[in-house]
């Protein structure tokens, strides 16, 4: 509740500061500030229990540790991005002050898409996250590949949210006592109305469509590589993640008594998902498109946390959405420096620029999941998580076996770093390698490294009350 | 009348809008298809909220079924939201292409 306030007042701060302050790097100090203040906020809401505003919202937004935990991990990566890369985002074009407002909205969104109970915020969560998003990815207007990216992820999130009111709609009417709250769906009794059924099945649709799980995931190479690349940043991991808890959420609240039933539709997801992403990333030879792909495949991983779904995949949920948001923020941070994405533009960056290539390396070894690292610690608890829900042990070995795959190319820009030699008469450019940026960047490897020996650091504060 | 006839006609409405969506080629075609889709989920609301609250009157109890009717009101200010931005997203294009036509869309898959 908190979080929802403080976001929205943020964003129209930032939008009068856009209008009014001339400086250009105002925004930037104050959106920092505003995101502290965020997360200060949603610290007093899960330390206190309860909210600072009491607003009468007839229980539609329902708060938990486990919700406002989930959302203070994604309000720090939002200042860990603003630290690292607020430089860049101010480098997109003209409007400074509107691109940091939209970052603030969408938070506001992903802030309803955690506390909600209802279907119909449920609703405006998912749309008040989507629409600024669309904007930002279109924000660099002289691009052509930015407006494309833009008109695509426009039509096709538009018509998943299409796909997510039919099921709505669906829903409502197969309950018989007429609620949108999303514990009062009826589907106890073997007499399960096939509205809800058909309810189901859309809303899986639509909700896998915003987290670009496969066969739903054609859009997110596309909208990931067009974008600018800050926006892929923020886009690729905090809101995908956010798509993720409200999918838990509704999933377990609503649907859990018939898990089972659906469980199966998961696992083909999740198995497509997984192939899909792996199997495409090993012939990018673009860096940010690899990583485009490599995060659907990250997807596919977290589709796991849906098919055990008790409380250690709801924990290994919090630590993969801290995992992989971290290290993607750093890699992504580390491409928007530089002019030319391909893996030859990495070549012999352990020389050039031995801090930059180190942290890439600890991040790209944690979304590998190599012991040590946080990647590694959330993979094991989604695995386990997998076991102890239902002893589906080829599952397991599946998901290994991906996990596999994907340190081939994962692997290839380390070596590019490392065993190749630099490029002498075409040397790659980065942009503005200072010191702020490397010890940020430092900052994201320490706490990669941290998460991954002591994960009960997070994972202490979801059972605070 | 009865409400079969009502899911029978959202339903169809939304089909409508869904084969649209997947066949033309014209970005302003597909954004309205999109809102027809939403338009018969408005209508397959209102009358899902007429039949619970005549099934409630039924059994005499007091359960007011007016929820999808705010329901509607919301999905409305959304779609006019979405509106907004898609058309901004549909100029900007025109400006720099001269064409409204998807297939142009290609260039970021090679």
């Amino acid at each position: 509740m908190n979080a929802i306030v403080v976001s929205a007042f943020m964003g129209i701060l930032m939008m009068f500061t856009g209008a009014f302050v001339k400086n250009r790097a105002v925004p930037r100090y104050l959106a920092i500030a505003g995101a502290i203040l965020l997360f200060l906020a949603n610290a007093i809401e899960l330390k206190q229990g309860q909210p600072l505003f009491h607003i009468n919202i007839y229980d539609m937004l329902k708060t938990s540790s486990y919700s406002l935990g989930f959302l203070a991990v994604m309000i720090g990566c939002l200042i860990l991005l603003f630290l690292l890369s607020g430089e860049d985002i101010e480098r997109v074009g003209h409007d400074v002050g509107e691109y940091f407002a939209l970052i603030f909205f969408v938070m506001c969104g992903v802030a309803i898409c955690a506390t909600f109970n209802t279907l119909l915020f449920l609703f405006l969560g998912i749309e008040i996250l989507s629409i600024p998003l669309y904007i930002l990815t279109g924000s660099n207007k002289r691009n052509l590949l930015s407006i494309e990216a833009a008109l695509k992820y426009f039509l096709m999130g538009s018509f998943s949210t299409g796909l997510l009111l039919m099921g709505i709609a669906m829903v409502y009417g197969g309950t018989p006592n007429a609620s949108f709250y999303i514990a009062s769906i009826d589907v106890g009794n073997t007499a399960t109305s096939p509205f809800i059924i058909i309810g189901l099945i859309l809303m899986l649709v639509a909700i896998s469509f915003k987290v670009s799980a496969a066969p739903f995931h054609f859009w997110a190479p596309d909208v990931y590589d067009g974008a600018p690349t800050v926006f892929t940043s923020f886009m690729s991991t905090i809101v995908k993640v956010a798509g993720f808890l409200a999918f838990i959420r509704l999933f377990e609240n609503s649907f859990g008594a018939i898990h089972k039933d659906w469980q199966k539709l998961i696992v083909v997801i999740t198995i497509a998902t997984l192939f899909i992403g792996n199997i495409t990333a090993i012939f990018q030879q673009s860096v940010k498109r690899m990583l485009a792909y490599s995060s659907i495949a990250q997807a596919g991983f977290m589709m796991l946390a849906l098919f055990a779904l008790n409380d250690r995949a709801k924990e290994g949920m919090v630590l993969y959405a801290a995992a992989y948001s971290i290290a993607a923020i750093g890699l992504f941070g580390i491409v928007s420096r530089m002019n030319e994405f391909t893996i030859s533009d990495f070549n012999g960056l352990g020389k050039t620029h031995p801090v930059v290539a180190f942290t890439a390396t600890i991040f790209l070894l944690s979304l590998t999941g190599i012991p040590l690292t946080a990647g590694f610690q959330s993979k094991l608890y989604m695995l386990t998580s997998v076991v102890e829900n239902s002893n589906q042990v080829w599952l397991v070995i599946v998901a290994v076996i991906f996990s596999a795959i994907s340190a081939y190319y994962y692997f290839r820009v380390i070596q590019a770093m490392y065993f190749k030699e630099p490029n002498t008469e075409d040397p790659v450019e980065l942009w503005n390698i200072n010191g702020w940026f490397k010890s940020v960047l430092i900052l994201l490897a320490i706490l990669t490294i941290i998460i991954g020996i002591y994960p009960e650091w997070i994972l202490g504060w979801l059972y605070y009350w | 009348m009865d409400i079969k006839a009502y899911i029978a006609l959202s339903l169809i409405l939304f089909c409508t809008g869904i084969v649209g969506v997947l066949v033309r080629r014209n970005a302003i075609i597909i954004f309205m298809c999109i809102e027809l889709m939403l338009n018969s989920v408005n209508l397959l609301l209102v009358a899902f909220s007429k039949m619970h609250a005549v099934s409630a009157a039924a059994k005499a109890s007091s359960t007011f079924a007016a929820d999808a009717q705010i329901f509607v009101f919301f999905i409305m200010v959304v779609a006019a939201a979405e509106v907004s931005v898609g058309l901004a997203i549909i100029v900007m294009l025109y400006r720099n292409t001269h064409s409204i036509d998807i297939n142009f869309l290609n260039r970021l898959k090679n």
